[in-house]
């Protein structure tokens, strides 16, 4: 038996996620590598429902559920209290949804990662305030039908690129992952486990609730946004060695990534092709800074 | 008096704030939830074409498949039917079932 | 040892001695000086503390509650706009049950701009479950802080202690500084029964339906009706060690007065000498120090009040829309108890003076008039 993921499961079946969560596979994997040595600190987001209502939990770590825009801080504050008790050893983890991270929570993202605290930040992704309903966020892509972005004025202007922005405060590891990359993703995690300072990991997790696409694809979707290069997967070290970790050989059309999701198909062809144009400049970017 | 943790699927029993924590502090696990009451469809593994790749336990977001004697088991006590097995099993080994049927 | 200090720096020597373990900050006048003092004690290593120089006001709140949740003890200070930025984060760490200590430096809130005294930053923030204390002088600061926090860890609710911008804040007092080995003695380490711990994996704060969320307001509740003999107690004790008795109410001269004042903050110091000048003129006047508004004195109010003739509350803080904040509870506690007539008069917002002369000012009025009147604009410029 080969297992290419650790065997370990930490996190427990029972929790309340929607059939074909990306957000609760990646918590997961996520799991598996941190182990039972790790406190949670989870802000409004689909997980603050998911992992159960009181009196139960499905994580099996201790979690401090805690408000919209203070996931990375309550981390800082939980770790600072463990290492003046001498418990230096638990990896502190915020883990929070796209609107928490690039909205409402990046300003104390910001300063955590400025002061180069000691935890692992991960962004599961699902682009758009789901736990909510579905509304527009700073992380929904471009053309994308939300509960606020109605197919007649669906969403404009590109995504928020939240790696840069985090790159540019020169933490010492950041990363974009992909539920559809498991191994890839626990790499990272590993990385960030052994790596003292900020680490911020970037996780498209896709949503079929919100993204309206059958559970079962939750996967497919999730490699064909790498394959696709509308979500490429690398890490960049220090904010400045970038590094590919799954290189694409063959880009597909974004017309194969969006015929499995609902949330696209009111685009016309010249629209379509607009948002493959920006799929594209956006990678030549990316290439550039590529080592 | 801490109240402990209970870590088995039995409900909780609280009837009122003499059982409860001063704060909203877990005391069960959600493992007391079995999720396989949502599921529309039933995932069935034919063992004949598992190739023992475990793609299907590796991709599993519940996890509801378990590894019995080095074999995705369905746990259908938890499985909730999303057929991202049946969509990722590279042998077609997977196939699916109504419930109710 | 008796030294003199500003009474900022009475709440920062305060957490030194409490042997706070994180402290979050963020900078506002007229705060700033205790968390730069702190910083120092902190960098020269005269305490064991993790430091975190957050990027908001909210942020130093939920880093504190982050921190307490394990088990540390946590501190913080603000003032006006920053206590209101923590809103949010002040309700969390109230139903979260934490022990984290406060202070606020009692600044009014913008617009216009100001940094000088009044109460409305803080009494905004009453309801939110947190434990408030006023404190009228540099050592009362330091002492609510001790006992603040073996108050706080016994019945698991906050305390913020608040203190008027620069009349206090940057005014030099004598201050007596207890021993660390007596404040030891008297402030085991926190060691809480329900925190973050790997060994006892749980979750805190889940989505919690009406079917409990009711129940935890419930005991909320209960540990505020503790907390009144708590803080008796931990007075008490803290006496017995320093001889400085603190209560949750401090009557002057109220025995046989015919006109009890109720005051709070710097505001209840100054009229302490307006009710000696007052009973030197033969005016039977007292004065009846609020020193803990949450949770509030009622028992230990009536006890003082009871058989007085009138009573006239000076508040350093309104309601719009109603009253003095102080007035209204005052109010609310005499109502069923006893009939007894209240005047309230608003003074000093703003960081507005209120000089012995004005407080004697509204001490003739209350014994002239027999008539209650919810809102008196004392000194107000028409």
């Amino acid at each position: 038996m080969r297992l290419t993921i650790p065997e370990r499961e930490i996190m427990t079946p029972g929790h309340l996620a929607c059939q074909g969560c990306g957000g609760s596979l990646a918590m997961r994997y996520a799991l598996k590598v941190f182990g039972k040595d790790t406190m949670l600190s989870i802000p409004a987001c689909c997980w603050a429902v998911i992992d159960g209502a009181f009196p139960y939990t499905a994580v099996n770590v201790p979690l401090f559920h805690t408000a919209f825009e203070t996931a990375a801080i309550m981390a800082s504050g939980i770790k600072a209290g463990l290492m003046v008790q001498g418990k230096d050893t638990t990896n502190v983890v915020a883990w929070a949804g796209d609107g928490g991270t690039f909205d409402i929570g990046i300003q104390a993202l910001s300063g955590a990662a400025e002061r180069n605290d000691d935890i692992t930040y991960i962004v599961y992704d699902n682009e758009a305030y789901m736990n909510t309903g579905i509304q527009r966020s700073s992380a929904t892509p471009e053309g994308a039908w939300t509960t606020t972005t109605p197919v007649k004025h669906y969403k404009k202007g590109p995504k928020k690129n939240i790696v840069e922005i985090m790159a540019a405060h020169r933490i010492p590891y950041a990363a974009t992952a992909s539920v559809g990359y498991p191994e890839d993703f626990c790499k990272k995690l590993e990385k960030a486990k052994n790596t003292r300072g900020f680490k911020f990991i970037h996780v498209l997790a896709p949503c079929p609730t919100g993204w309206k696409s059958d559970p079962r694809y939750t996967i497919k979707l999730a490699k064909l946004a790498v394959q696709t290069n509308s979500f490429p997967l690398y890490e960049i070290t220090d904010g400045i060695h970038y590094k590919q970790s799954i290189k694409v050989k063959e880009r597909k059309s974004i017309k194969e990534y969006f015929k499995y999701q609902g949330r696209f198909k009111h685009l016309h062809e010249d629209e379509v092709q607009h948002l493959q144009n920006f799929i594209d400049e956006n990678y030549a970017l990316l290439e550039m800074k590529l080592e | 008096m801490v109240i402990k943790f209970q870590k088995n699927d039995k409900p909780v029993k609280i009837t009122g704030a003499k059982d409860m924590p001063p704060m909203p502090a877990a005391l069960g696990s959600m493992l007391q939830n079995k999720t396989g009451s949502w599921r529309n469809v039933r995932p069935i593994i034919d063992y004949e074409k598992c190739i023992k790749c475990f793609i299907c336990w590796k991709i599993c977001p519940e996890p509801a498949i378990d590894i019995v004697d080095e074999l995705p088991v369905i746990n259908y006590d938890y499985c909730k039917g999303c057929l991202m097995c049946m969509e990722e099993c590279p042998k077609d080994a997977i196939s699916y079932e109504k419930e109710g049927k | 040892m008796k030294k003199t200090m500003m009474g900022n720096f009475a709440a920062s020597w305060g957490a030194q001695l409490s042997r706070v373990q994180v402290i979050a900050a963020y900078p506002i006048t007229p705060q700033t000086l205790i968390v730069e003092k702190l910083s120092e004690i902190v960098a020269d290593g005269e305490l064991d503390a993790k430091f975190i120089k957050v990027e908001s006001e909210h942020s130093a709140m939920a880093a504190c509650i982050g921190a307490s949740a394990t088990g540390a003890r946590a501190y913080t200070a603000t003032s006006a706009q920053g206590l209101a930025l923590m809103h949010e984060m002040l309700h969390w760490a109230g139903l979260a049950r934490l022990p984290i200590v406060m202070t606020n430096v009692n600044r009014a809130m913008a617009p216009g701009w100001s940094i000088w005294a009044d109460q409305n930053d803080s009494l905004s923030q009453r309801d939110t479950g947190w434990m408030q204390i006023y404190a009228s002088s540099a050592q009362d600061i330091l002492d609510s802080t001790i006992i603040g926090y073996k108050v706080s860890e016994q019945v698991l609710l906050p305390t913020l202690i608040s203190f008027d911008a620069f009349f206090l804040s940057h005014t030099v007092e004598v201050v007596d500084m207890p021993d660390i080995e007596l404040v030891d003695k008297y402030l085991p380490p926190y060691n809480p029964e329900y925190k973050l711990d790997v060994k006892d994996p749980r979750s805190f704060g889940a989505l919690t339906a009406e079917e409990y969320y009711y129940e935890f307001r419930y005991k909320m509740q209960e540990a505020m009706d503790k907390a009144v003999d708590v803080i008796k107690e931990a007075g008490k004790e803290y006496e017995k060690l320093t001889g400085r008795a603190y209560k949750l109410v401090h009557p002057y001269r109220c025995e046989d007065a015919d006109l009890i004042l109720v005051t709070s903050g710097t505001i209840a110091e100054t009229t302490n000498v307006a009710v000696d000048e007052l009973r030197a003129e033969g005016k039977k006047v007292g004065n009846l120090r609020i020193r803990v508004i949450r949770p509030y004195p009622k028992k230990e109010i009536l006890e003082v009040i009871k058989g007085v003739k009138k009573l006239a509350v000076i508040d350093r803080n309104i309601s719009p829309g109603y009253s003095g904040i102080f007035s209204q509870e005052l109010k609310s506690a005499l109502y069923n108890e006893v009939n007894i007539p209240v005047r309230s008069y608003i003074a000093g917002l703003g960081g507005r003076d209120v000089k012995i002369q004005d407080i004697k000012d509204m001490a003739n009025d209350a014994l002239k008039n027999d008539s209650p009147n919810d809102l008196i604009w004392k000194g107000v410029k028409l």
